[in-house]
């Protein structure tokens, strides 16, 4: 790489990777600690649920920041609030009927109300096999733990935890990358972390520079910039 | 809610997209009073592209913006004929579009001609391979048109979108680096190839060095400042990467709202009314005659529009829809074999392959453009030898880097085998979005007895009618062909010194899987044709039972391509216009007698 494209981002990468050693060391023991936004629409157990699966989904580690202090919690809350928390996106007329998993979602239930019974019957299910909250497991215990969800055969009622879990990772994925103004990807931690310059969207001197790493932060929507 | 009668018109058109607006610039040409009605709202680029608000990723791609919200209707799917389908409940598989501009607000851009040998596949399958070459169960048709009677009209489409592209030949002459495979041309394209981006570059050349033909993709993205010959003015596109699924902040993108609807709202005989949901097309007593269509407008109000022409322009299912539940045409009997109106349902076969290349090299996926990028035909159309291979159809190879933005290359992940979520997803997600290159096999899809479009008899939309049913799966002949075009790309990757290669292709037994992206390159269910028996429209795109009534958009397309739709989309809504204005409008009727 040619010192001139030492950018400050490449920078605060350098930096974040060997912050994180220590931090993932604390990490493995226990849930981190919230943040100081107030759900709406999560309750204070499903607000510590989320906390401590987010934070696996998406560690705090070497490549870079987690999902907590990217603020993936705030922005699912927030999503919650959204038309398409409500279903407005989806035809939710009935009869729901199941079927072969290639053919989609079949279920009733709107995002809130996937979350609602998902964090309900992780919890139920947590107490169960390891007699303890879910948000309380140390690191390794919730990997297992949300990797059960994803692949086992678990139903809540009538939704199966993987549908659960799909929904989660998916906004948890939405969350760290999406612009900030949705209340994630806090101080832009997940665009630097895969270089994506964000709402730059002019790179008419760049499109045969070829094979060069791009040289500019990335930019938001608001114009916070790294 | 009231029932209103508005006045007359010459002209009613349904839906305010590409075919909708093509047809309404012509009509009001030639002097007609046009009416457009367009379920979905009013959109411009000033308000749904304006910067730097409409460059959010979640907002456009996964919150779908502008995409049709699928709350009031949908359709339902199945695999096959003893299945149940069910409701296509959230939108994944394909991406239709809504409101005034219709998805060619939101479309990417890539703008091409059909290969020749397409447009009369059956007979030259026939006349290479002999009629037993075509598998059984498979409705291989011609489309009853030439590409000599075309090229006037993609010629014309090619200016008004303001297309970048290189040509091989024009009026019979090489003259520059296109594609070798494409038929001749009357005119260079109107502007020049938009440049390449990283991993189309390194495409080009290792594409050549393994000894196929690389061009620049035709793209109605403009590579320079253009004003059309409407009068409409363009951008030149900086690659800004936020191209499909979003209207172009820098009106470098074609679509009916910049290059188009600007020129028609000036004419007073032109009307668009926007929130109008057209339920019906009414018919007389005779039911070989429209009289109008009923729609609701914003308030709920059912609206009578009588007109003495019907243009059916509300998207390739929409358009099957509206004439199943208007009762225009004999729909279609899979078991029987008999009937037009749902026949030949096809879709685009496409498989991404991806290639890891060493991490001195950035590939800057972000940077891209809807339309451009490098493909080769060597494996398309008729362009080798299918004899040896027994397989009908092919597949253009192409990069054609849309701009790919964080959260879409969160979801795409790592590696085949690396974890969907933690630190191995991250690295590997990481690794992948910084220094991979992703190409696609988009192949065509043949159209079979059993595929097909009918009313569903379970599911109702908003309105109380029966929602579109669609039986589609992939067929042993388009797996085939996928797999094989796909297994060419190894020798692509590895002249690009890739130091790791996926080839997605399509697997036996896989059944279609409406969860994921694939495109929204749906067509047939109403195609044109010389036989009433096997299509339900002639060749101009007329209703071969009711002649008032003209169908314009992909539905037309008797089996699929390997191209994208919109170009040849765009061309026959030219070549249907032009007959209606010359021929038909002097004297209404069938242009061709049944
Ligand atoms: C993300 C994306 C990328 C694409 N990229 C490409 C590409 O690169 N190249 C290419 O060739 N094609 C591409 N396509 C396909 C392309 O967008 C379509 O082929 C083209 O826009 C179809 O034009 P149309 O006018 O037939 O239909 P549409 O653009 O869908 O317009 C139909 C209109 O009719 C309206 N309508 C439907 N029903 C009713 C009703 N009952 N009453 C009133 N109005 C109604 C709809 O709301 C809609 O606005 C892409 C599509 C998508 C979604
Ligand atoms: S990539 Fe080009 S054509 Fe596409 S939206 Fe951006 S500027 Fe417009």
């Amino acid at each position: 790489m040619p010192p001139s494209l030492l950018s400050r981002r490449n920078l605060l990468q350098t930096l974040a990777g060997a912050t994180a050693l220590t931090a993932c060391a604390r990490l493995a023991e226990a849930a981190p600690p919230e943040s100081a936004y107030r759900p709406v629409f999560f309750t204070t157990d499903e607000w510590r649920f989320l906390h401590a699966a987010c934070d696996r989904l998406i560690p705090h580690d070497a490549s870079g920041p987690g999902a907590i202090e990217l603020g993936v919690p705030e922005f699912i809350d927030r999503q919650m609030e959204t038309p398409y928390a409500y279903g407005a996106l989806w035809y939710m007329q009935g009869p729901h009927v199941t079927g072969p998993a290639n053919l989609g979602y079949q279920l009733p239930y709107t995002p809130r109300d996937i979350y609602r019974r998902g964090i309900a019957g992780a919890r139920a299910l947590a107490l169960q096999m390891h007699n303890a909250e879910f948000a309380s497991l140390d690191a390794a215990t919730r990997d297992a733990f949300l990797t059960e969800l994803e692949t086992g055969t678990h139903q809540f009622g009538d939704l199966p935890a993987s549908t659960f879990f799909g929904h989660l990772l998916g906004n948890t994925q939405e969350g760290a990358f999406a612009d900030p103004i949705h209340g994630g990807n806090k101080g832009l931690g997940g665009w630097a972390m895969t270089g994506f310059p964000g709402a730059r969207a002019d790179f008419m001197d760049w499109v045969d520079q070829y094979g060069r790493e791009y040289p500019l932060g990335s930019v938001s929507i608001s114009g916070e910039t790294i | 809610m009231a029932t209103i009668t508005r006045r007359s018109v010459d002209v009613v058109i349904v839906g305010g997209g590409w075919a909708g607006s093509i047809m309404a610039k012509e009509l009001t040409e030639a002097g007609q009073r046009v009416v457009m009605l367009e379920r979905g709202g009013e959109r411009s680029t000033a308000a749904d592209g304006a910067y730097p608000g409409s460059l959010d990723e979640l907002e456009g791609n996964y919150r779908f913006k502008i995409f049709q919200k699928l709350q009031k209707t949908t359709v339902t799917i199945r695999n096959n004929i003893s299945q149940t389908a069910l409701p296509y409940r959230q939108l994944a598989a394909f991406l239709p579009g809504e409101g005034v501009g219709g998805a060619g607000l939101h479309w990417s851009g890539v703008h091409l001609r059909i290969a020749p040998d397409d447009l009369t596949l059956r007979s030259t399958v026939i006349s290479k391979y002999g009629k037993s070459f075509i598998p059984e169960g498979m409705n291989l048709q011609d489309y009853g048109v030439t590409y000599a009677e075309l090229e006037p009209f993609f010629d014309k489409a090619e200016k008004v979108f303001g297309t970048s592209g290189e040509a091989y030949t024009v009026n019979g002459k090489v003259v520059g680096n296109g594609n070798v495979f494409a038929p001749d041309r009357s005119d260079h394209f109107p502007l020049p190839p938009l440049k390449d981006v990283t991993g189309a570059h390194l495409f080009r050349k290792a594409a050549a060095e393994a000894g196929y033909h690389p061009y620049a993709i035709p793209a109605a993205n403009a590579s320079r400042q253009y004003t059309n010959p409407y009068g409409a003015q363009m951008g030149p596109c900086n690659f800004c990467g936020y191209c499909s699924g979003y209207a172009c902040y820098m009106y470098s993108k074609a679509s009916p709202n910049v290059n188009i609807l600007p020129v028609l709202r000036r004419n007073k005989l032109f009307e668009i009314r926007p929130n109008s949901t057209v339920l019906h097309v009414t018919l007389d007593s005779t039911k070989t005659r429209a009289t109008g269509v009923t729609y609701l407008d914003e308030k709920g109000n059912e609206v009578i529009q009588s007109a003495e022409l019907v243009i059916l322009a509300a998207f390739q299912f929409n358009n099957v829809h509206l004439m199943l539940v208007s009762g225009i045409g004999k729909p279609y009997d899979p078991v029987a074999g008999t009937g037009v109106v749902g026949r030949n349902f096809v879709y685009q076969n496409i498989s991404t392959t991806t290639a890891w290349l060493d991490p001195s090299v950035w590939t800057s996926q972000f940077i891209g453009t809807g339309g451009g990028g490098v493909a080769f035909d060597d494996f398309n159309s008729e362009n080798f030898d299918h004899g040896p291979l027994g397989f009908i159809g092919g597949s253009p190879v192409w990069v054609n880097q849309a701009g790919v933005k964080a959260i879409a290359a969160a979801k795409a992940g790592g590696p085949p085998g690396t974890p969907r979520w933690g630190s191995a997803w991250k690295s590997g997600m990481i690794d992948t979005y910084k220094h991979a290159v992703r190409m696609d096999a988009h192949g065509s899809n043949m159209a079979y007895r059993d595929v097909f479009l009918d009313l569903d008899p379970t599911w109702k939309d908003a309105f109380g009618r029966p929602l579109l049913r669609m039986t589609f799966d992939w067929k042993d002949n388009d797996i085939r062909m996928n797999r094989y075009v796909v297994g060419k790309i190894a020798a692509v990757t590895k002249a690009m010194g890739a130091r790791q290669t996926h080839l997605g292709m399509k697997e036996f037994g896989q059944p279609f899987d409406t969860r994921f992206y694939q495109t929204t390159h749906l067509g047939g269910g109403a195609v044109m044709g010389s036989d009433p028996a096997t299509s339900a429209l002639n060749r101009y795109l007329q209703c071969w039972d009711v002649s008032n009534v003209f169908v314009i958009g992909s539905n037309a397309f008797p089996q699929g391509t390997g191209y994208n739709p919109t170009g040849m989309v765009a061309a026959l809504a030219y070549w249907s216009a032009h007959h209606i204005r010359t021929t038909y409008l002097k004297n209404p009727g069938p242009l061709v007698p049944a």
